[in-house]
């Protein structure tokens, strides 16, 4: 493997922590967002609330690592993607602060009509803006990227598969985030709620399946470089990803709960991985390879020494901040 | 677009303008709240060590509070913060495609810092509760370590946009090679650090400060707002003599380095010695008008004597030029004033409580205090138009220009809008719930419930100060 390869590695490895992390926080606003009226919504909230708030700033930082990185070692990919996707991109930073705001001032304030508008805020945004970075996602691995950028604004994106990435986004958050809230509830001995999530799950899991499915055909019609691959190289993390979701479907319905959530994540980590190696060994299918992209040797080293350092760092840092929120030690008040 | 089109501008030079103004207004709100993630942390676990220490309730009650208000402002921080990150990438797509693998290097090492900053954030204020008294005050200093390590990576890619060094260029202009630690480590590096974290530090503590000096004025005088007065006001006091040499430093360093940006900021027209120093007025071709003139002090000031010789704007080509000097020189002038100002104002706190370990009585004092906020946050804007303004019209300083790296992308008028129309509600809302807090506070104050002392059961953690220990008095019986 070449620096460059270890780099985009490292990307992938941030995409893939910020899908699944990331995505479960945003899964969590969905589910906020259709949980009903103020009184019937009022435990889900609560469980939601409780689970996001010592962790979402933690789970939000890997966005930022994914950009710096990608400006960082890939600048020329990162310039084609900002000049050519801005619409999508802007509409996804005002979705996060948003987002971020509406949930932070909703913790901090008691007044009901404005806890519902601030939930307003960040339970839409929560939607809509991985909405916007699916669409992202998607639109660069159509090749609607233009090396050198300045792609058009609005065809880059407002095509079938970036949508359908855009929407598979969503509906993939949403599936983590109610086999995650399932286990809370479990948690906190709350058989109503665990029921609750349970079907939500389920019915997410579906929806997540019909879109990846979907999508596969939007693939084969329009994108066949990654088509191809994504049915060849990288089949076996398709087969890996499509198993994981059926032991989770199966689990849920048997009332199993042990090693639900890591079969959970292992669905969705497979993907974004058959999606990277289906894109190798480009970043821009199929214009700019990894390596054409890559910055000088000397860069590439510090940013894989930083991510060294950053493992040994903050990994266990972020293992702590978890287990203390699991064992319930981190309360709101 | 076409309206802009129709617009007398030329579309990129109205896209220039407003993709620098969009940067400029969303960078200062950003920085008021980074400066307050940069340092609050120091002053809440200094609250919080004199609670655990002392078995101070109100300095712990204090600590809690100022925790919460905190987990506002990082919020808004955080989030104003990915909106930077999206803007170099919108806003300048081919500086960060020429430069990303120089410029972003320090980027990648602040991911860290701002991982770590989030990660123990998170446990120390929701710690409050569970954990127990020391292991939950040590889960807050990784937070000061990061806030400076935070500090450092995000102002030295400025400092190397300003004095950039450590790489090589093929004949294209395109980065072959880089040299990581030259461009951690440039020349400007060693005067903005240092600069900006003493200025997070005096911003957060005036500005915590204000608040309860203003308390204050209004009649609560107890033990609780003495001490919120007391505490990040030191702190702030510390700092501000240290800014002042420092500050000082960075200008001598700009003298020699960037003679451009410090002609303009000073006004110096014509290359010479004996450079006179203009304190206000207005920058026009032949001279300041308005403004009050100490014959000689610059040169004095930029070399320790009348004979230095100082760069004036004559020798600098026009298109080189930064533009607005009138705007370079006033910021300068209002940070230099206000950092004076500020250092009086830490002159008699620091000698009223040196002899008699008590705020200084007048309410005058107070009325200092409660404006030293405002002022410091003025003076930190100041000195990054200064910073900014005055490299221009350079993104990175001789290697790019700022109207190279701009975006062709359109509608950028549209998303200035957007953002200020955004950013006025968030910051309407987040005034709203500090406020909504700060009268809850008020609330129980009146109430003196206990509810609120942590660590479990009353008691258990030897909070409950021993007898002669507790309940110091803090600035004796209180201002006149
Ligand atoms: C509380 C805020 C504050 C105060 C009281 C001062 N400054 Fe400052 N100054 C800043 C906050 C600041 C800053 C944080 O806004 C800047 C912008 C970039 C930087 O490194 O620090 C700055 C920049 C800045 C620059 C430009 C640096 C550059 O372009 O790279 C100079 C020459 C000075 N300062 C000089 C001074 C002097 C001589 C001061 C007092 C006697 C002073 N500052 C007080
Ligand atoms: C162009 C400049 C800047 C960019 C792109 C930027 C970017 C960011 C980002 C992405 C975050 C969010 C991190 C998170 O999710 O926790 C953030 C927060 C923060 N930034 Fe900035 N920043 C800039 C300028 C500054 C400056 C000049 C300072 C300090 C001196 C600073 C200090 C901080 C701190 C301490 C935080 C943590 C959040 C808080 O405490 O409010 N930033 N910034
Ligand atoms: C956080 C405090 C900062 C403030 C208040 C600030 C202020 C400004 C201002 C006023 C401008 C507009 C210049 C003009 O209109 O002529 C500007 C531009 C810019 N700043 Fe800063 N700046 C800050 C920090 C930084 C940092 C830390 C970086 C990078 C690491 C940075 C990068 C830029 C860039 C890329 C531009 C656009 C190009 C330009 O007009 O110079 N700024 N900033």
């Amino acid at each position: 493997m070449t620096r460059a390869d270890v780099a985009a590695v490292i990307l992938w490895t941030g995409a893939t922590l910020y899908a699944v992390f990331g995505g479960a926080d945003f899964g969590a606003g969905l589910w906020d967002l259709i949980a009903g009226g103020a009184e019937k919504g009022a435990r889900p909230r609560a469980l939601i609330e409780r689970s996001l708030t010592p962790v979402w700033e933690a789970n939000h930082v890997w966005l930022i690592f994914i950009l710096v990185v990608l400006w960082t070692a890939f600048p020329e990919a990162f310039g084609a993607i900002m000049s050519t996707l801005y619409v999508p991109l802007t509409l996804a930073a005002f979705g996060i602060v948003l987002r971020g705001a509406g949930f932070a001032f909703r913790e901090s304030i008691r007044s009901i009509e404005a806890k519902r508008a601030l939930g307003a805020s960040f339970a839409l945004s929560s939607v809509l803006t991985p909405f916007f970075m699916g669409t992202v996602v998607g639109a660069i691995a159509d090749g609607n990227v233009p090396v050198g950028g300045d792609g058009d604004p609005f065809s880059s994106w407002l095509q079938p598969l970036p949508l359908f990435t855009g929407a598979l986004f969503v509906a993939s958050g949403a599936y983590l985030a109610a086999v995650f809230l399932v286990v809370d509830a479990r948690r906190a001995g709350d058989a109503d709620l665990e029921g609750y999530f349970v079907r939500r799950a389920l019915t997410a899991a579906l929806v997540a399946g019909a879109f990846a499915v979907a999508g596969l055909f939007v693939l084969h019609a329009d994108t066949r470089y990654v088509y191809d691959r994504l049915t060849d190289q990288a089949l076996p993390l398709v087969v890996v990803s499509a198993l994981c979701g059926l032991g989770v479907l199966v689990m849920l319905l048997r009332g199993a709960r042990r090693g639900l959530r890591p079969l959970a994540v292992g669905a969705v980590v497979a993907v974004v991985w058959g999606w990277g190696v289906a894109q190798f060994p480009y970043l821009l299918p199929t214009s700019l390879k990894i390596a054409e992209s890559a910055a000088p040797p000397e860069t590439l080293a510090a940013v894989i020494v930083v991510f060294l350092i950053a493992a040994v760092v903050v990994l266990p840092a972020l293992g702590l901040l978890y287990w203390l929120s699991q064992k319930e030690l981190l309360s709101g008040e | 677009m076409p309206l802009l089109d129709a617009l007398p501008l030329a579309a990129s030079q109205s896209n220039l303008l407003a993709a620098r103004e969009l940067m400029a207004f969303t960078l200062a709100f950003h920085i008021v709240l980074a400066c307050i993630g940069v340092a609050l942390p120091a002053i809440i676990l200094t609250a919080n060590w004199l609670g655990l220490k002392r078995g101070d309730d109100d300095a712990m009650r204090l600590a809690r509070r100022w925790s919460k208000a905190m987990a506002v402002t990082f919020a808004v921080g955080a989030v104003t913060g990915t909106v930077l990150s999206f803007e170099f990438g919108l806003l300048w797509p081919r500086f960060m495609e020429r430069f990303g693998d120089a410029f972003g290097i320090a980027f990648a090492i602040e991911g860290i810092f701002f991982f770590t900053e989030a990660i123990f954030l998170a446990i120390y204020i929701y710690g409050w509760k569970r954990l127990s008294g020391w292991a939950h005050f040590w889960s807050g200093v990784p937070m000061v370590i990061t806030g400076i390590g935070g500090a450092f990576s995000v102002v030295t890619a400025n400092a190397w946009m300003n004095q950039p060094q450590g790489f090589t260029l093929d004949a294209g202009g395109k980065v072959v090679g880089t040299d990581p630690l030259e461009i951690l480590f440039n020349p400007a590096t060693g005067y903005e650090v240092p600069h900006m974290l003493l200025a997070a530090y005096m911003v957060a503590g005036f500005l915590v400060a204000s608040i309860y000096a203003v308390g204050m004025l209004r009649g609560r005088r107890d033990r609780l707002h003495r001490l919120g007065v007391v505490i990040p006001l030191t702190i702030a006091c510390i700092a501000t003599p240290i800014q002042l040499f420092v500050g000082d430093t960075a200008a001598r360093a700009i003298a020699d380095h960037q003679p451009a940006k410090f002609a303009a900021m000073e006004c110096i027209q014509e290359t010479g010695p004996d450079q006179t120093e203009y304190i206000g007025g207005i920058c026009t071709d032949d001279g300041v008008k308005g403004a009050i003139p100490i014959p000689g002090l610059d040169s004095f000031l930029v070399g320790f004597s009348r004979d230095t010789v100082v760069t004036g704007l004559d020798q600098i080509p026009d298109n080189e030029e930064p533009p607005a000097d009138t705007l370079l020189h006033l910021s300068f002038d209002a940070m230099v004033g206000i950092g004076t100002a500020l250092m009086g104002l830490a002159i008699w706190f620091g000698f009223v409580w040196w002899r008699r370990r008590e705020l200084p009585r007048t309410r005058w004092f107070l009325r200092a205090v409660a404006v030293s906020g405002i002022a410091s946050v003025l003076a930190l804007w100041c000195g990054w138009i200064v910073t900014e303004v005055g490299r221009q019209p350079w993104i990175v300083q001789g290697f790019m220009r700022t109207e190279e790296a701009v975006t062709e992308a359109e509608g950028i008028w549209f998303a200035f809008a957007g953002v200020l129309l955004l950013y006025a509600g968030l910051g309407t809302v987040a005034i709203l719930v500090l406020r909504t807090l700060s009268r809850r506070w008020r609330e129980e104050d009146e109430e003196t419930d206990d509810s609120e002392t942590p660590y479990g059961p009353p008691g258990s953690m030897g909070l409950n100060p021993e007898p002669g220990s507790g309940n110091r008095p803090v600035g004796g019986k209180g201002v006149a």
